[in-house]
């Protein structure tokens, strides 16, 4: 099958893009960028194919075989045992780092043994994995790393108690095991997944593995197998000088957050894009080329990377975020978006005894009144809008932006995909299509 | 690895352009080592041929200041004047001008500048203008003249606003140069700089007005820059620059002939994919990097409005030795700086249709509000009027904290690739 890629690299998260002949999405894969946008691109690269590889499974489930009820919850569970593939094989990644970590964080700081309760960790870890992806489990976070930081700090703390030495050494294995994980490619095998995904999707609905063998087995493994040729990729984002790429095969990502937005709805007139680190709002024509834009200078305050924090601050998961603050029934005025700054305003106001929603209600409206500042600059707000970027996944946000468009510009359809993250991914791939092709021996 | 070449390229122009400023500037080192004192003063509205009348050679801050942020020592300048209580966001020219005041008064080439013997304030639109004086003042202890232009706040020069500044070229500038210098004015003196202000004037029209070419054999912007700076310090009124515009435009007529582009510093510039009017001055501090951006992508400035902040000689304006002071007047009020915003949205639509360019850019000055203000509308305005799309950046003079390279990278790159688009759609025409 032919595939045409598209991979932004944000300062946050890297995102990749794949899309068929047709222009059709077959998969989609994100990252941490951390500092290193090579391996970064190379992990988005291989969660968007292995995307595909789901994608192709879906398609080639053939009709008939199942009911409607039966063939939706069949690839219900299938998505899922996907994921929980991926997660195990990112969860051995990790527990390999850490132990080569251990002697090493033993060396430095003195203490009982931590191997043993590391391995226990390791295994509580496992345990808890499968639940994560069980039927009707929330969803949580899509990166591995916030699951696993967030599952390792609750049991080092139980374990510390139960005397793994100090909390602070295990976790001094987890963050330089984390990071090393991360910034290595897998070795996933989309056979073996393939397999056990099948397998246990058949078992989640009670059907007989023997009996399905022809029907549903051996096509989805057979459309599983199919060559993928990468027949052109295109970079966009900050990190995209970086790629190994020629000069066509990059794009801004105003660019492709227009062309993206446009895709994924068609009416799109005006763009506003919060992403980790730079605010951007687009006009963009019929056809979905930019005719203008505004972005936030020097100064990253307010984009999303200033929620980041905030939710670091709190303690808080930067999913929780939004739930959180819609709970205000008060809201704070807050001015300031200095990220550097946040936290001492949000201990400040803690002391004062405002509630943490109410702070974090006056924080998101402090967010998006400086993307109105942008979007005014831009040319303003023109029907249809679509919101994108991490931020829009962000039910509160997009809230207070709907509010503050009605008021200033009146009426608008407000367009805010779930995918919202992948735009400029997307609109990357819809260039990657466009471009000539050539053969990519950097990155195929 | 830096696309930018470490070697950098100059043409002849460029090449007899650093002789003349590194002859200006030993000049006024051998002044200072003789202990003698100059004049200083700014270059919009600035009276370099009614100085030259009394011999002495002006310092000029401003080209100070530009100078040291090109060779890398205005960030020291500007945070010495910050450890002396100045604030981060005033205007980052005054801060290093003030910074180097209190580190030696050495120039940017090393050279040990003059003392002020008279701070000739030409008011010409710059409020700040006013308060760096007054600040170095304080520093100096120099006595000071100020020379009020009034605002072009009608879009226009009034037979009233002119008597006005002549008045006070009369009155006030005059007596305090004959006060400092010890001579008689020689107003016959003052008519022969003035032939020989508009005989360069001529030729540097010549010269900014080749960008109308296709390919343009000049940068009309960072290319321009160099262009301006002889008749932006003090070689206005002297032969030596009626013959640096004459050799100057020989040379670009050459290139014309020959249908070549401009001399980048990193060597000639390849195909003309994108032609640019930019409004506002360059940053100084990474220059180079600043102009490889664009550049790099095939994107040449025609026009720039940063190139008439020294007069607006391409609007018909020529000294003029029959009208002497008159003519000083109108040379004072007609700079870009004095004009009101209207007259700037004016000249920069007219710069877009005349030179027949694609889009334009502004470059707005974080720290300079009296230059910003009101310039995204002036953005918006000409955008309506030429139906071209505007790119707007912001950095700094010389402050290079105010520099986000990938920010601005990012702008740029964004803009030109919407240009593409636009002219692949053929939406250019």
């Amino acid at each position: 099958m032919k595939c045409f890629v598209g991979i932004d690299l944000g300062s946050t998260t890297t995102k990749a893009v794949v899309l068929d002949d047709q222009g059709r999405i077959l998969g989609r894969g994100i990252t941490n960028s951390r500092s290193n946008y090579e391996v970064a691109c190379a992990v988005a690269r291989e969660e968007a194919f292995a995307d595909v590889r789901f994608t192709s499974c879906e398609r080639a489930l053939p009709d008939g075989v199942l009911d409607a009820a039966h063939r939706e919850a069949f690839l219900d569970a299938l998505a899922r045992a996907f994921r929980l593939a991926w997660h195990r094989e990112r969860l051995d990644a990790l527990a390999d780092a850490m132990r080569r970590e251990v002697p090493v964080v033993e060396a430095l700081f003195a203490g009982p043994a931590l191997g043993p309760h590391v391995e226990a960790i390791v295994l509580r870890m496992r345990e808890l994995a499968d639940p994560l992806f069980a039927k009707g489990a929330p969803r949580r976070s899509d990166f591995f790393r916030d699951v696993a930081t967030s599952q390792f700090h609750t049991l080092g703390e139980a374990f510390a108690k139960r005397g793994a030495g100090s909390f602070e050494r295990l976790m001094a294995v987890f963050d330089k095991a984390i990071l090393k994980a991360e910034n290595q490619e897998s070795h996933f095998s989309p056979q073996a997944s393939a397999e056990f995904a099948i397998g246990r999707a058949l078992a989640e609905l009670d059907l007989d593995a023997k009996a399905a063998a022809n029907s549903i087995v051996r096509p989805l493994l057979a459309a599983m197998s199919a060559e993928l040729e990468t027949v052109q990729t295109v970079g966009t984002g900050y990190g995209r000088a970086t790629l190994p790429f020629s000069r066509e095969q990059i794009r801004s990502e105003i660019l492709c957050h227009g062309l993206g937005a446009h895709a994924m709805f068609p009416g799109t007139r005006t763009v506003l894009d919060i992403g980790g680190q730079d605010t951007k709002a687009i006009q963009v024509d019929a056809n979905g080329l930019v005719t203008s834009f505004q972005m936030n200078d020097r100064c990253a305050a307010g984009c999303g990377r200033y929620l980041g924090y905030i939710a670091d601050e709190m303690n808080l998961g930067l999913h929780e975020l939004g739930p959180l603050a819609q709970k205000s029934c008060r809201p704070v005025r807050i001015n300031s978006t200095c990220t550097v700054f946040a936290g001492a305003e949000i201990r400040d106001r803690l002391t004062l005894g405002q509630k943490r929603e109410d702070i974090l209600a006056g924080l998101h409206r402090a967010v998006i009144l400086r993307a109105m500042s942008l979007l005014a600059r831009s040319g303003g707000v023109h029907d249809e809008f679509t919101f994108t970027g991490g931020v829009a996944k962000n039910e509160t946000a997009v809230k207070v932006l709907r509010d503050l468009v009605t008021q200033n510009y009146g009426e608008r359809t407000m367009n805010v995909s779930p995918n919202s993250i992948y735009t400029g991914a997307l609109g990357a791939a819809l260039f990657a299509r466009r471009t000539p092709a050539r053969v990519m021996e950097a990155v195929a | 690895m830096s696309p930018i070449a470490t070697s950098v390229r100059k043409d002849r122009s460029q090449e007899q352009q650093k002789a003349l400023i590194a002859d200006y500037y030993g000049r006024l080192g051998a002044l200072a080592a003789a202990g003698q004192g100059a004049p200083w003063t700014f270059v919009p509205g600035n009276l370099t041929e009614l100085l030259l009348t009394f011999d002495p050679l002006p310092v000029l801050p401003e080209i100070n200041a530009l100078q040291s942020g090109m060779r890398k020592t205005s960030g020291e300048q500007v945070l010495h004047a910050e450890k002396l209580g100045h604030s981060e966001d005033v205007c980052a020219y005054v801060k290093a001008s003030i910074g180097a005041w209190h580190q030696g008064n050495v120039g940017p080439t090393g050279d040990p500048l003059p003392k002020p013997n008279l701070l000739l304030l030409s008011y010409t639109g710059c409020f700040t203008f006013l308060k760096w004086f007054e600040l170095l003042r304080g520093e100096t202890k120099a006595p000071t003249v100020m020379l009020h232009v009034p605002y072009q706040a009608q879009g226009g020069i009034t037979n009233e606003m002119r008597a006005y500044v002549v008045k006070q070229l009369r009155e006030t500038v005059v007596p305090a140069l004959e006060k400092v210098s010890g001579k008689k004015f020689d107003i016959d003196k003052l008519r022969e700089h003035l032939r020989l202000s508009a005989l360069a004037e001529d030729d540097l029209v010549r010269v900014l007005e080749a960008g109308k070419h296709r390919p343009s054999p000049i940068d009309g912007y960072f290319g321009a820059v160099y262009y301006v700076g002889p008749i932006f310090t003090a070689y206005r009124g002297t032969q030596a620059a009626v013959d640096y515009y004459r050799d100057s435009w020989a040379e670009i007529e050459e290139r014309i002939a020959r249908g070549e582009g401009p001399i980048t510093p990193d060597g000639p510039m390849g195909e003309q994919r994108f032609r640019l009017v930019v409004e506002g001055p360059p940053n100084w501090t990474h220059f180079r990097e600043f102009w490889h951006m664009f550049h790099s992508e095939g994107a040449v400035a025609v026009a720039s409005t940063y190139t008439k902040v020294g007069g607006l000689y391409d609007r018909g304006f020529r000294h003029d030795p029959d009208r002497p002071l008159e003519s000083l007047a109108e040379y004072c009020l007609n700079c870009y700086t004095n004009l009101n915003l209207s007259s700037r949205v004016d000249l920069i639509a007219d710069y877009v249709r005349d030179y027949d360019a694609d889009g334009f850019v502004v470059h707005s000055i974080k720290s300079c509000d009296s230059f910003s203000a009101g310039q995204l509308l002036i953005l918006r305005e000409v955008e309506k009027r030429t139906g071209k799309p505007g790119a707007f950046i912001e950095s700094d003079l010389v402050d290079p904290r105010y520099f986000s390279a990938a920010n601005i990278k990012n702008r740029v790159e964004s803009y030109l690739q919407m240009l593409g688009q636009k002219q692949a759609v053929g939406g250019h025409a």
